[in-house]
C-alpha cells in the first residue's frame, strides 16, 4: 500500500489545523498592536514638521512673545529659550555633582551597607515621584520662602528629577568599570579616592555621560515642576524674577484663542523635541560606542 | 643604564610611594564628601514628604476628613473637596493601564520572542523608547489639535447607538477623560514594555527549547510557558506603569476637561490631583486654598509612593537583574 505513515503525518505542519491557526491569527494582532504603537510617534512627528516647520525662521530665536494682538506671523520666543537653558543648566550644576558622588559611594566604596541599600532604594523610589510633586515641594522650599517667582526654584524644582536619574546610571557605569583597572590603580599604590579619580571615573566616563544627557533631555522637556516655580514671563531671563521655558510657553500657548500663538506653540514644540531626540542620539551613540 | 629605557619618564624616581598625609586627608575627605551626598539623597526624599505632609497638615484639619469625601472646590466660599480628583486620578490610570498595558505587553512578547529579525526589533525597540522621550506636554498639543478631532465622531457616534451604557453615556464635547487617557496609555507604553521585556529575557532559553520539543506552537509557548514564567516580572511592569501614570500631570491638565465630576463615561470631562494642582496652583490665593492644594499634593504623593514601592519590590524579587529601571 502506499499510504502515508500516519505517524509522519502528525509530525509535518498543518497549516489549516486549529491550533496552527490560532498561532497565526496571534501573530498578526500582535503586528498590527506594534504597528498600532507607532502610529502616535509617527503622527506627532508629521505634525510637528508639518505646522511647526511652517514657523521655523532664525527670528523664532531672538524674538520676544509676541502681544495678543500683534500682526500674525510676528514674535518668537527666544526669552524661553533661554530660560529653558538657564534653569536646566541650574538643575545640572546641582544634580550632576550629587548625583555622582552618591554614585561613586554605591558603586565603590561601600556598596553594601546599610546606607548604601537605603539610598539606592531612595533613589528609585524618586524616579516614581510625579514631577508636579517636585514643583510642589519648590514651591513649599523656595517660592515660599523667598515671597516670588523665580527661575531658582525652577532649576531646583528640576534637579529633584534628574538626581535619581544621574546616580542610578553612574551607579551602573561605575560597576561596569572592568576589575583589573582597579587591581592596577591599587598595585601602583593609588589611594581608593587617587584610583577612583584616575583610573575608574574616566573609564566610565560614558556611561556617567549618556546618564546624565538622557537627564538633561528629560528636565528640558519637564513642564509641571515649572508651573508654579518659574511660570512665565514676557521679557528676557532675569534669574529672580518669573522665567519663561519652552514646555510651560507650549502649555500656556496651545489653548489660547490666538492663531497666532499657536502657530507659535507648534514651532516651540518642534524645537523641544528636535532638541530632545538629538540628546537621546548623543547619549546612545556615547554608551553603544564605549560599551564595556 | 639599560633599565633606564623601561622607566621611561619616571626617569630615576621611585613609581610607588606611601601616600603623604596630603593624599591621605584627600582621601579621607572624598570619602566623607561621597558619604554625604548618599545620606542626602535619603535626606531629601523624607523632606520631600515632610515639607509637603507639614504645608498640608494644619489645611487638612481645618478641613476635616470630608475634603476626602466631597466634590465641592470653591475658593471664593473655602470649601474643598477632592473625591472627583481622587477617583479621576484612579479611573484614568486604570484605564490607560488597560490599554497601554495591554500594548506594551504584547509589543514586549513582539520583541523578545524572535518574531523580527534582529534589525527590526531594534528599530521597533528604539521607536518605542523615542515615544517616552517625547514631553508630555508635546503630547498635550497633538492631542487638543489631532487626536480629538479625530476621535470625536467616533465617541459621538458610540454614544449616538450605545448611550445606554454608562461608559458611553455622555457626548465627547471636546476635552474629557478618553482623548487623555489615550495619551496617558501612550506616555506608559514604554515603561510597561521595557519592563517586561527585561522580564522576557530573564528566562533561561532552555525554558523555551523545552517547549518546542514537547511540539507547543509557537504561541502556546508563550501563552502557556513564558507569560506564565515571566508573569512577576510583567505584574511589577504594570504597576510601575500604573503608578506612572497617577503622577502624570500635562497630559491631563491638558485634555481631561478639569470638571469636578464623579463619572463612569469615557467622554464627560473629568479631573485628575495632578490636574487640578497643575490649573488650580499658579492663581490659588495663598491660606486655605494652597494647604487645601498642598493636602491634595499630600494624598497624591502617598498613592503614587505606594504603587511605585510595590511595583519596584515586585520587579526585584521576580525579575533578577531586572530592577535597574
Amino acid at each position: 500500500m502506499n499510504r502515508t505513515n500516519p505517524q509522519r503525518l502528525q509530525l509535518e505542519r498543518q497549516p489549516m489545523e486549529p491550533r496552527a491557526l490560532k498561532s497565526i491569527v496571534l501573530s498578526a494582532i500582535t503586528i498590527v498592536c506594534a504597528v498600532t504603537a507607532c502610529i502616535p510617534l509617527f503622527s506627532v512627528l508629521l505634525m510637528l514638521v508639518y505646522r511647526g516647520g511652517k514657523r521655523l525662521t532664525l527670528e523664532l530665536f531672538y524674538t520676544l512673545p509676541p502681544g495678543a494682538f500683534d500682526a500674525p506671523g510676528v514674535g518668537g520666543f527666544g526669552n524661553a529659550i533661554a530660560g529653558t537653558a538657564f534653569m536646566v543648566g541650574i538643575a545640572g550644576l546641582i544634580s550632576i555633582p550629587f548625583g555622582i558622588l552618591a554614585a561613586v559611594y554605591l558603586a565603590e566604596l561601600d556598596p553594601h551597607s546599610k546606607i548604601s541599600e537605603i539610598a539606592r532604594f531612595c533613589a528609585k523610589t524618586m524616579t516614581g515621584l510625579p514631577s508636579i510633586i517636585a514643583g510642589v515641594f519648590a514651591y513649599a522650599i523656595v517660592v515660599l520662602t523667598m515671597g516670588h517667582y523665580s527661575s531658582w526654584a525652577g532649576g531646583i524644582a528640576l534637579s529633584l528629577l534628574m538626581i535619581p536619574t544621574v546616580m542610578l546610571t553612574a551607579e551602573e557605569a561605575i560597576k561596569m568599570v572592568p576589575n583589573p583597572m582597579r587591581e592596577a590603580a591599587y598595585g601602583m599604590g593609588c589611594t581608593p579616592s587617587q584610583s577612583l579619580i584616575k583610573v575608574i571615573l574616566p573609564v566610565g566616563m560614558p556611561g556617567i555621560i549618556t546618564g546624565v544627557v538622557l537627564a538633561v533631555a528629560r528636565a528640558a522637556g519637564e513642564t509641571a515642576p515649572l508651573l508654579f516655580t518659574a511660570l512665565f514671563s514676557e521679557s528676557w531671563l532675569s534669574p529672580n524674577d518669573p522665567t519663561a521655558s519652552l514646555a510651560v510657553l507650549i502649555y500656556n500657548w496651545s489653548s489660547s484663542p490666538y492663531p497666532n500663538l499657536i502657530e507659535l506653540a507648534w514651532a516651540a514644540s518642534l524645537i523641544l523635541v528636535v532638541l530632545v531626540f538629538i540628546l537621546n542620539i548623543v547619549s546612545r551613540s556615547i554608551g553603544g560606542k564605549t560599551k564595556l | 643604564m639599560a633599565d633606564n629605557k623601561f622607566l621611561g619618564n619616571a626617569g630615576g624616581r621611585t613609581l610607588s610611594k606611601p601616600p603623604t598625609p596630603g593624599d591621605i586627608f584627600f582621601d579621607k575627605s572624598f570619602r566623607f564628601l561621597t558619604r554625604a551626598f548618599t545620606w542626602a539623597t535619603v535626606f531629601l526624599l523624607t523632606f520631600i514628604v515632610y515639607k509637603i505632609g507639614g504645608e498640608a497638615l494644619p489645611a487638612f484639619s481645618d478641613l476635616g476628613i470630608k475634603f476626602l469625601f466631597t466634590s465641592t472646590w470653591n475658593s471664593s466660599q473655602d470649601v474643598y473637596g477632592i473625591l472627583p480628583q481622587i477617583w479621576g486620578t484612579l479611573y484614568s490610570s486604570f484605564l490607560a493601564l488597560l490599554l497601554g498595558g495591554f500594548f506594551g505587553i504584547t509589543i514586549a512578547i513582539f520583541i523578545t520572542q524572535d518574531f523580527l529579525p534582529y534589525r527590526v526589533e531594534f528599530v521597533l525597540k528604539n521607536i518605542i523608547e523615542l515615544l517616552a522621550a517625547i514631553p508630555s506636554v508635546v503630547y498635550g498639543l497633538w492631542g487638543i489639535y489631532v487626536l480629538i478631532p479625530l476621535i470625536r465622531p467616533v465617541a459621538n457616534f458610540l454614544h449616538e447607538y450605545l448611550g445606554w451604557i454608562p461608559f458611553f453615556s455622555t457626548r465627547l464635547s471636546g476635552l474629557g477623560l478618553l482623548p487623555a487617557v489615550l495619551v496617558l496609555s501612550i506616555m506608559i507604553l514604554p515603561t510597561v514594555a521595557a519592563v517586561s521585556q527585561d522580564a522576557f529575557k530573564a528566562i533561561p532559553h532552555k525554558t523555551k527549547e523545552a517547549a518546542f520539543g514537547m511540539g507547543t506552537t509557537r504561541w502556546e509557548a508563550i501563552l502557556r510557558v513564558m507569560l506564565p514564567t515571566a508573569s512577576g516580572g510583567i505584574f511589577g511592569a504594570l504597576v510601575l506603569g500604573f503608578g506612572r501614570a497617577l503622577g502624570e500631570t500635562m497630559a491631563l491638565a491638558m485634555l481631561v476637561g478639569s470638571m469636578s465630576t464623579l463619572t463612569l463615561s469615557f467622554f464627560s470631562p473629568a479631573d485628575t490631583i495632578s490636574a487640578l494642582l497643575a490649573n488650580t496652583f499658579p492663581e490659588a490665593n495663598v491660606g486655605l486654598e494652597t494647604g487645601a492644594l498642598m493636602s491634595a499634593a499630600c494624598v497624591l504623593l502617598l498613592i503614587t509612593l505606594i504603587v511605585n514601592v510595590a511595583g519596584a519590590v515586585i520587579v526585584a524579587k521576580a525579575t533578577p537583574g531586572g530592577d535597574k529601571r
